[in-house]
């Protein structure tokens, strides 16, 4: 029995280190933040290259953003947003945001896909390559 | 002087997010290369040391405490479950108490009726107990989709299935909820009660708090007060490939929450929180109930000169005969 019970001992703790050490030996592609592309046609050919809201606020509030333009031109109607320095755009996810940034898989997946986000914009919108077809 | 110590766990919680506070109002980020590791080391190294001194502490003799019939004559029906014969029970019985907490379960509460006392089943504990566990694993495994690259199918399917609910952006997680209504059961449960708000130590508030204030800050950074999560995910790998980098510039939020985290962390192995080992390590819950069909003889007793009837005869044989008494052996 006393044998057994070191046996047990260091499955156990086998288990345990192996197991919290996970994310040391599991498989890493790469460390580096992804760089994300605006090198769409669009964009190439706008003059003053702005977002609807600046770069910081777009990074960190886009998801809400969207939300907030989803609820209200569906919902409520209201299909115009003035930003902040007074320019309006549509509220349209097809017809504002990806009429510029055209590269999904080089804009928005580079980034949900490092950090595991999965937004459910393209549940019902099409993904931009399949318009350019 | 219960109080006291929820006071105290109060202000302890409070001091704690000093260092976090300097650290992002000095840019003392350096810091954040070199502790993860001290706190890895101090997690992984207790948890070893105290398992293996648990395993040092001699068990000479069968302790289960047990909850129904042995295994006895072939004709009385025993439970082998909840009184194991064998290995195959003891283990049933320990995949009950780890998964289910069979033992809370069995909880029971008494309760002066017309004069008499009577029993009656009792599950919050149970209920609340299991849901804050099980919250915390998931919210804890959620947490892999930072420290592995490209992210491991668990954490996404964890996220997707814990945010199918869809509330708002981003998606409420309902782990977030449950582990939030745990805490707060866990909570009240040792301020309201009398009788367990009188053996509450420090420490069991400590915990509460500590967790409590560290899922509130990961609440806080997903929904009110976003971070940048390409740094925080490009500083979780640099940890983990031996590269660390200090982001450039986070919010104090996030460095509360790793301040506490790191807290958690290196003190758990510690503290009462390593029952997570030492549930497998309970003699009262993971032995086989044999003690009636197998001799345990405690390995260090002392030998003990005994005298025998039979040498006891052969002795006095001579003097019990003249005396008339009866021997065995003539």
């Amino acid at each position: 029995m006393k044998n057994n019970k070191w046996g047990l001992i260091l499955l156990g703790l086998a288990i345990f280190v192996i197991g919290v050490t996970f994310p040391f030996w599991y498989g890493k592609e790469k460390t580096a933040p992804p760089a994300l592309s605006l090198e769409t046609p669009e964009i190439a050919g706008s003059a003053d290259k702005k977002c609807v809201e600046d770069k910081a606020f777009m990074r960190a509030n886009h998801m809400k953003l969207l939300n907030a333009w989803r609820d209200e031109a569906v919902r409520e109607g209201k299909r115009i947003y003035t930003a902040k320095d007074g320019r309006t755009f549509e509220k349209s996810l097809t017809g504002s945001c990806i009429r510029c940034h055209s590269n999904k898989e080089q804009f928005c997946d580079r980034c949900h896909n490092y950090v595991g986000a999965k937004p459910s914009c393209f549940d019902c919108h099409i993904v931009p390559a399949e318009v350019k077809k | 002087m219960p109080m006291r110590n929820l006071g105290l766990a109060f202000v302890a919680v409070l001091l704690l997010a000093l260092p976090a506070a300097a650290a992002a109002a000095a840019d003392m980020t350096a810091l954040l290369v070199v502790l993860p590791y001290g706190v890895f080391v101090l997690f992984l190294g207790g948890f070893v040391y105290r398992v293996v001194r648990w395993a040092k502490a001699p068990v000479p003799f069968r302790i289960p405490t047990t909850c129904g019939q042995e295994k006895s004559l072939p004709w009385i029906h025993n439970n082998p479950v909840e009184n194991p014969a064998g290995p195959l029970g003891a283990i049933g019985r320990m995949a009950g108490e780890v998964f289910l907490f069979r033992s809370l379960f069995r909880n029971s509460q008494t309760e002066i009726v017309d004069g008499r006392p009577v029993y009656g089943s009792a599950k919050w504990l149970w209920f609340f107990g299991l849901m804050f566990h099980v919250s915390l694993l998931i919210a804890a495994l959620r947490h892999l989709r930072f420290f592995t690259e490209p992210v491991v199918p668990l954490a996404t399917g964890l996220s997707a299935l814990d945010g199918f609910l869809e509330i708002g952006v981003p998606a409420l997680y309902i782990s977030d909820v449950t582990l939030l209504a745990g805490l707060v059961f866990l909570f009240l449960r040792r301020v309201v009660l009398p009788q367990v708000r009188y053996i509450s130590l420090f420490s069991d508030y400590f915990a509460l708090l500590l967790i409590a204030t560290i899922a509130a800050t990961g609440l806080l950074m997903r929904h009110f007060f976003p971070v940048d999560l390409n740094a925080v995910k490009t500083l979780a790998m640099g940890w983990v490939s031996f590269a660390p980098s200090a982001p450039a510039d986070a919010s104090i939020l996030f460095y509360l929450h790793l301040c506490f985290v790191f807290v958690l962390i290196a003190w758990l192995p510690w503290s009462k929180l390593s029952h997570m080992a030492g549930i497998f390590l309970s003699p009262t819950r993971n032995q086989i109930n044999n003690s009636r069909s197998r001799r345990h003889v405690n390995p260090w007793n002392a030998p003990v000169k005994v005298h025998t009837y039979a040498e006891y005869e052969d002795e006095f044989r001579d003097k019990m005969k003249a005396a008339g008494l009866p021997v065995e052996k003539e």
